[in-house]
């Protein structure tokens, strides 16, 4: 008997039993499906449940979640904060169709904008699983999603960047170094991002501090952030810290966030302390998400959800709360659940793409683990991949070693590349403040000065 | 190349990734370069990275790779164990390619059927044994092969006979953390060790870690066993490592656990008390 998920091919009928199976099973192929026990079996049934899942309308997701109502506060928030005015011009369209609408010329970032409330997570993931690759970079090279705090992310022609000064101890003056290294190749307009090797309370406020004071002192158009876990961060505001934005990672299921120990209630309360701070310029985009995929998988929180699925559910979490920057984390988590270079280029250009047509300020922490059967190459590949296709943002780490967390992201000198390639800026405040410090010009670095930014050391000193 | 480096007194201090060439040198802030071991200040030709750094970085990163996959012989470290004093027997889980162990974390939990039969089988001759040494490479090889016989020397010195008689050395290719849990439960053992190559980074391809954990049982979890991590001879030398494993696991016997409910307030600095340790630093 065929079930309602089904498609004949030649003399096989190809049987689905839901519609959580048919978008599995049509996921291009990476190892942490296979853990999960939900990939397709050969290749013939994979592409026989992309066909399948081509003709399932865009509606039928609302209709039938993939992870219960009741059991899941994502769900509920997926649901219940479905714009139905926004979907209405794509409500009648199967998956295949919303593919073929997306790359029509006429598909441009002002419609894409006017129906991104109407998409849900699982409209976005089930349409970029018959997407290939060029038609990832393409559609998402169509949307513009522009966010402010001290500077202006996501503008036309801009690619911004996160100093990422970590070091294993937490050492203040190893931390300035690098800061200032960063600041003198021209990264740092997303962010000044600290991860923090522990979440010991003094630590944390004298990072806030330090990166307060090197901000104010030079006068720096953009904003710091430690990346400590949600609770921290409200407890430091509460305490009266410097807190610019406000970092939590985030998954898509409300299993795998409770394993994160956060919820939907504590992220609204999170938000409205930094609001309350009113320490934004121009503009109140507060918070700053990292995602994966294969979170909620690692955390047995799946429900049998494909891993890129569940990725996209984190990307409604996030939208809730009008984040400044957004990035998946896309080659952190290991080969058992993105294998290699090929798995890791298509999860990264599949984040990025959902992202963006949920609305959100995707950015890319292109990166890889030593276990990983992938390269710098690779990561070249990728990176190429997301600057054309419109990328927000990428990390920047000197020389593309990170010594705290132990694994490899993009560079410095990344940055400049895109920035050469692409013929692309900096935010325009921040590029502003660059051209005034004589650091940068025209795409292009121009300073060598040893003690351009000479005091961030002696800060260093103080705050010891 | 390292040698002539260091042969060349003008550039003596200078890091290999920062060596200057005839078109491109690193950047006027080299100084800070003291205040950490990120790869700052390298230099840049255009906005590119300059060809020293390049290298100096896949060197790195090929000694990471090299370590993942390099082969792990167990017969040829149970004679190293030999050597040094100590029987050892050989176990395996299902697993005996590496692809595999990347592929499936589960599979590196358990002992294949022969391997548990076997177990049983030594097991009668084990009784009165209060701790099972486990080795496995883990993620790295090179770590076991290097750290491992050094590491369970100097356990053996710092653990009183009377109280950690010893199994022979339990040596599982291919293994996770949980593997100490499979072995707990098929023996009873009082406490079970397990020192296994870690991920390795791209200064450290040769990083052994140890978990320890009281009473191991199937259903033991992550937050019931202690770790020391690093243990290579540039992080946290072999000796010390045993020296700080040693003072954790005599605290988890007097107290009767492991985990997150035993803290670790050592100061690593109280472990050079002895004149013979400092050298090692």
């Amino acid at each position: 008997m065929k079930s309602k998920w089904s498609l004949t091919v030649g003399s096989k009928t190809h049987n689905f039993g839901s519609l959580k199976e048919l978008m599995a099973k049509a996921s291009p192929m990476r190892s942490g499906d296979v853990l999960a026990g939900i990939a397709a079996a050969d290749y013939e049934e994979r592409v026989a449940a992309q066909m399948c899942l081509a003709d399932v309308p865009l509606s039928m997701f609302l209709e039938e979640p993939l992870i219960p109502y009741e059991k899941d506060e994502v769900t509920r928030l997926i649901l219940d904060s479905h714009d139905k005015e926004a979907f209405r011009p794509i409500s009648t369209l199967s998956v295949g169709e919303f593919r073929d609408w997306l790359l029509r010329y006429e598909t441009d970032a002002n419609l894409l904008r006017e129906i991104s409330g109407g998409i849900t997570p699982e409209m976005a993931a089930a349409v970029s699983k018959i997407m290939s690759n060029q038609d990832l970079v393409l559609a998402a090279s169509k949307c513009r999603v522009i966010t402010a705090f001290r500077d202006t992310i996501g503008l036309k022609g801009r690619f911004s960047s996160r100093l990422q000064p970590n070091h294993p101890f937490d050492d203040i003056k190893g931390i300035a170094a690098s800061i200032v290294d960063g600041l003198m190749y021209g990264v740092g307009d997303a962010v000044i991002g600290v991860n923090p090797a522990t979440d010991n309370t003094k630590t944390i406020v004298n990072l806030l501090k330090f990166l307060d004071a090197v901000i104010s002192e030079y006068e720096i158009p953009t904003q710091s952030c430690v990346l400590s876990h949600v609770s921290t961060t409200i407890k430091m505001i509460e305490a009266g810290m410097p807190v610019d934005l406000v970092f939590q990672s985030l998954a898509g299921t409300e299993i795998a966030n409770k394993n994160f120990g956060v919820n939907l209630s504590m992220l609204k309360e999170a938000r409205e302390a930094a609001l309350s701070l009113h320490r934004g310029t121009v503009g109140d985009n507060v918070m700053y998400f990292e995602t994966g995929q294969g979170t909620a998988l690692s955390a047995n929180g799946n429900w049998d959800v494909d891993m890129q699925t569940c990725e996209a559910r984190a990307y409604a979490v996030a939208r809730q709360f009008k984040p400044l920057l957004v990035n998946t984390v896309v080659g952190f988590i290991g080969p058992e659940y993105l294998y290699n270079g090929k798995q890791i280029i298509r999860a990264g250009l599949e984040d990025h793409f959902c992202a963006k047509l949920l609305g959100l300020p995707m950015g890319c922490d292109v990166c890889y683990t030593n276990h990983a059967e992938t390269d710098q190459d690779d990561q070249d590949t990728l990176l190429t991949m997301l600057g054309a296709a419109g990328l927000t943002y990428i990390m920047g780490i000197p020389g593309w070693d990170d010594i705290m967390l132990g694994n490899q992201t993009t560079s410095f000198h990344d940055v400049q590349y895109i920035r050469q390639l692409y013929r692309l800026a900096p935010a325009p405040e921040f590029e502003a403040w660059l051209k005034k410090s004589g650091i940068y010009s025209d795409f292009k670095l121009i300073n060598n000065k040893e003690n351009t930014f000479k005091r961030i050391l002696d800060y260093g000193d103080v705050s010891k | 190349m390292e040698t002539f480096l260091s042969n060349s007194s003008e550039n003596e201090n200078i890091r290999a990734n920062s060596m200057p060439n005839a078109v491109s040198a690193p950047d006027s802030w080299i100084g800070l370069q003291r205040y950490t071991s990120a790869r700052i200040a390298i230099g840049r030709t255009g906005g590119s990275q300059r060809t020293p750094s390049i290298l100096d970085f896949r060197l790195a990163h090929a000694r990471a790779r090299d370590a993942v996959h390099a082969t792990f012989n167990p017969e040829e470290l149970a004679k190293k164990f030999a050597e040094a004093g100590f029987e050892s027997v050989i176990l395996h889980t299902p697993i005996r390619d590496k692809q595999t162990y990347l592929m499936n974390p589960d599979m590196g939990r358990v002992l294949d059927e022969d391997s548990k039969k076997k177990l049983r089988e030594f097991a009668k001759n084990w009784k009165g044994r209060d701790f099972a040494v486990i080795v496995s490479d883990g993620l790295s090889a090179t770590a076991a092969n290097l750290n491992a016989v050094d590491t369970v020397k100097a356990l053996a010195e710092f653990l009183p006979e009377r109280e950690w008689a010893m199994t022979p050395i339990i040596i599982v290719p291919f293994a996770r953390v949980k593997i100490q849990d499979a072995i707990g439960e098929e023996i009873g053992i009082r406490h079970a060790i397990v020192l296994i190559g870690e991920r390795p980074g791209l200064g450290s391809p040769d990083s052994l870690s140890a978990y320890f954990t009281y009473k191991p049982v199937w259903n033991t979890v992550e937050s019931d066993r202690n770790c020391v991590s690093n243990i290579r001879p540039l992080g946290m030398p072999p000796r010390l490592a045993a020296k700080k494993l040693a003072m954790l696991l005599k605290e988890s016997l007097s107290l009767g656990i492991s985990g997150t409910a035993l803290k670790d307030n050592i100061d690593d600095s109280q472990l050079l008390d002895e004149s013979k340790d400092k050298k090692l630093m």
